[in-house]
């Protein structure tokens, strides 16, 4: 087994209960990994039932004067790229022999990725959402009950994604020989930030080949935006190899754990979060519930402290202004989470630009026109 | 829960019979905490309780009371704080181990501390557990988090039958024993039992019910074994 470190980020920080969870995890994972059918079913998933390849859509009249490229995660079947991952994870949990599903969900797109594959698998699922978010994003807790899923309002501490995943691993610790836990990005005890990585890393793997194919070089930048990180780790493995070409991570303002964080452990990792100098976690805030969020991935926090990757950030106003522009120069309503990443890829310097459009905005329009 | 109530309460607990007085230095999110603990956190920190008043805390109540006194907290308090600084302050601060709810058994190899191991534990790293922890083990009763409940768990027998047959150190039970009866029942298998959530619940209506109520479970304990004081 391995250590599931990213320097000194990483790890398993979790109540006895669920190490042997994890371990069986871990060796379910590599399991799949070395049996040719799961990747070939994956695939299959991917393409007949998520819509991949998702295009690359050139935004011209967005980004006048360079050739900024979207990789369009938002036309992926949910609307979002959190669908990677859920179909991933849920043929994993089946592998597993486990037919509930537990989950946390903060914009709600991964609460309704987790919802529709357990339609689609027939597992029994529940999705912890906080109280704030069911407010913020009303929509997408219908569409999980339409699903069949059950929504457990959080109604403690911040309402918000941190206390809802809190509340999904206290169902996992004592559902946990029934139960997958189905983490919605790239955060959480080892193995989850690497199965996450993997499943989302197709993002970068088809951007990669689309972007050559459209331009017959890489791009210069390549942006995406940072709650907990997962397209961004999906599109960044893409390219992280290739040294010319620059990465940048974009984070809320006021949800910036790479930006203004310390290192610390939360949800069962050491990463860099917002907390006090006692290690307390502070809350986050963001008109983004799904950037909402004061941790994020370990291997993120690697990337930042060598350099690879560069983060930086957005505030509301930065990324509804992008959100509107965005819709009025291409018809491309964009989730307020990867609005984020359009507000800094705009401004920035270099002509061949690709942008993660990592999700669909439909709903966000209350809270936008709601300002 | 560290706090103003602390050393009054602990002495009540002391006097009702408890043999030794788990601390907790609250945390903003503790993952093996069900909503009684995780309340008392909340409540705690509103109050200003962070790791250097829960020491001072820590050595106002070892003025009071001779039993063993150890903080139970999360790894992210002994981050921030640095963990050999955390286990010398402690010690310093008349704290006779520690207990950390999310640190695994293999981490943190020099920090001593009392190792919980859970029904789902296997027997190799049950016998691990027991060769690395400090003094006695904390059997979790329950696959869940700390919290009240109507019945002992079915899975505590099995769990102090399968730690005996590895290790003889002493094995304390705790997560969700509530009633006298309880205790009785989880004191017939362990060596000893650990309430907390009661406890905190009890505690909220000041020491002379706690003294009352832990004197209770000690009746109920007593009655229950041959040999009243063992641990």
């Amino acid at each position: 087994m391995s250590t599931g470190l990213y320097g000194p980020y990483g790890g398993r920080y979790v109540p006895e209960t669920l190490v042997p969870a994890l371990d069986e995890l871990e060796a379910g994972w590599r399991e799949a990994c070395a049996d040719d059918a799961f990747g070939r079913e994956l695939d299959e998933l991917g393409r007949e039932y998520g819509g991949r390849p998702t295009p690359l859509t050139l935004a011209e009249r967005f980004a006048p004067g360079k050739r900024l490229y979207l990789k369009r995660e938002d036309l992926l079947h949910t609307g979002a790229h959190k669908l990677n991952n859920a179909l991933g994870q849920a043929v994993l949990a089946g592998r597993l022999g486990k037919k509930r599903i537990v989950a946390e969900t903060g914009a709600g797109q991964h609460g309704v990725a987790t919802a529709t594959v357990c339609a689609r698998f027939g597992f029994d699922c529940v999705v912890y959402m906080g109280s704030e978010d069911m407010r913020r994003q009303r929509p997408n807790v219908e569409r999980m009950e339409l699903l069949g899923a059950e929504v457990r309002p959080v109604e403690f501490g911040t309402r918000t994604l941190k206390e809802a995943t809190s509340e999904a691993i206290r169902d996992w610790i004592t559902n946990v020989e029934t139960t997958h836990y189905l983490i919605g990005s790239c955060v959480g005890p080892h193995p989850y930030p690497e199965i996450v990585r993997e499943l989302q890393s197709v993002i970068g793997r088809e951007a990669r080949e689309q972007f050559l194919a459209a331009e017959g070089r890489l791009p210069d930048v390549v942006v995406a935006c940072v709650g907990g990180g997962s397209n961004a780790i999906g599109i960044f493995a893409g390219f992280v190899e290739d040294e010319g070409v620059a990465l940048i991570g974009v984070e809320a303002r006021d949800a910036a754990s790479l930006g203004t964080g310390r290192p610390g452990v939360l949800h069962g990792a050491r990463s860099s979060l917002l907390a006090d100098e006692d290690g307390q976690v502070l809350d986050a805030h963001s008109i983004s519930a799904g950037l909402d969020y004061p941790g994020v991935g370990p291997e993120h926090a690697f990337l930042r402290d060598s350099g690879r990757v560069t983060y930086t950030t957005a505030n509301d106003e930065e990324a509804v202004a992008a959100f509107k522009r965005l819709a009025v120069s291409e018809g491309i309503i964009p989730a307020l989470e990867p609005a984020h990443a359009l507000a800094r890829a705009a401004e920035l310097g270099a002509e061949l630009v690709l942008v993660c459009l990592s999700g669909r905005g439909d709903k966000d329009l209350d809270e936008v026109l709601g300002r | 829960m560290a706090g103003r109530g602390m050393p009054e309460l602990a002495r009540a607990a002391v006097d009702g019979g408890a043999d030794l007085i788990e601390i907790g230095f609250p945390f903003s999110d503790p993952l093996a905490d069900g909503p009684v603990i995780r309340a008392a956190a909340e409540r705690a920190l509103a109050e200003g309780m962070r790791t250097e008043r829960c020491l001072d805390c820590l050595a106002t109540t070892r003025a009071l009371i001779n039993v063993p006194l150890v903080p139970m907290t999360y790894a992210s308090l002994l981050e921030a704080y640095g963990y050999r600084r955390f286990q010398h302050d402690a010690r310093l601060a008349g704290a006779t181990s520690l207990i950390v709810a999310d640190l695994p058994i293999e981490a943190e190899a020099e920090l001593r501390r009392v190792q919980l191991v859970a029904p789902t534990t296997p027997d190799e790293r049950l016998r691990l557990a027991a060769e690395r922890t400090d003094g006695w083990l904390y059997l979790v009763s329950v696959t869940g988090t700390t919290g009240p409940r109507e019945t002992l768990s079915p899975q505590a027998a099995e769990l102090v039958e399968r730690a005996r047959a590895v290790t003889d150190v002493p094995l304390l039970l705790g997560f969700g024993i509530t009633t006298p009866e309880q205790a009785a029942e989880a004191a017939a298998e362990a060596d000893g039992i650990v309430v907390g959530s009661r406890a905190v619940q009890v505690a909220e209506e000041g020491p002379g019910a706690l003294r009352d109520y832990v004197a209770s479970l000690r009746a109920a304990i007593d009655a229950a074994t041959t040999s009243p004081s063992s641990r």
